[in-house]
């Protein structure tokens, strides 16, 4: 299941709305991604006051599913979620939330963690940060391409 | 054709959409872009880094050398920084 919203999430409902009548499920895996109150201008960590996450409503969607989709067929999976938000959020908000839930604990983590890197790098969000230098575009981090292409290379696909 | 810019190539274009004829002669996103920066600073500073940005057409990324027509939906944007 895909969600695309500005407004919150609460971790507890979702997780058992999920898994609501679903025997199967042996366990539940999930990541909470939050703002951070530092982020890093030219090498060193600056205060951030809010951060803006802007999209392409019409692409955000299918990418994600694509994506979900993805780690379903790589993983037994009973049940997935990604909620991901748009809009200003403050430090402390919290921005996306993955769920995997499996039979075993193995394919839940995994399947959460291929979701995590591969929507840092396909995904089409970017972010903006208050920063006390003024606003900055959030660059892409040569560790999250990496991170993304380690399950690129074990499937042998590109995009 | 509709053109979308988004993040820092749409605050340098000035604008988040547009809807263009296009020229004949642009066949591919490459020829698109090359066009593009003809027609202004805006443009020029948007496409500065040319080997950074993305292109999608029709919502799906594409590499420089995809074919564009009158009536797909092109997006230009910087690397993305989803999760």
């Amino acid at each position: 299941m895909i969600r695309v919203q500005q407004e919150d999430f609460d971790i507890g409902v979702e997780t058992k709305a999920l898994t609501a009548g679903k025997t199967t499920i042996g366990g539940v895996a999930t990541f909470t991604g939050m703002v951070r109150d530092m982020a890093p201008v030219d090498g060193s960590d600056q205060p951030i006051s809010a951060m803006t996450l802007e999209h392409y409503p019409g692409m955000t969607k299918k990418k994600l599913a694509e994506i979900e989709a993805e780690a379903n067929r790589r993983w037994p999976l009973d049940a997935s979620l990604i909620i991901h938000r748009y809009g200003r959020l403050e430090p402390g908000d919290q921005i996306v939330l993955v769920a995997c839930a499996s039979a075993h604990r193995q394919a839940a983590f995994d399947a959460c963690q291929f979701l995590m890197d591969w929507l840092k790098t396909d995904a089409p969000f970017w972010k903006l940060e208050d920063t006390d230098a003024g606003e900055m575009w959030v660059e892409t981090r040569a560790t999250d391409d990496a991170a993304a292409a380690r399950w690129k290379q074990e499937s042998g696909k590109t995009e | 054709m509709k053109i979308l810019y988004f993040a820092w190539m749409r605050q340098r274009i000035g604008m988040s959409t547009e809807t263009v004829d296009l020229p004949a002669d642009v066949a591919t996103v490459d020829d698109l872009i090359d066009w593009l920066i003809g027609r202004g600073d805006g443009y020029g500073a948007a496409f500065e880094k040319r080997d950074v940005i993305r292109a999608a057409v029709n919502q799906d990324y594409v590499p420089f050398d995809h074919p564009v027509t009158d009536a797909d939906e092109i997006a230009f944007f910087p690397p993305v920084t989803g999760g």
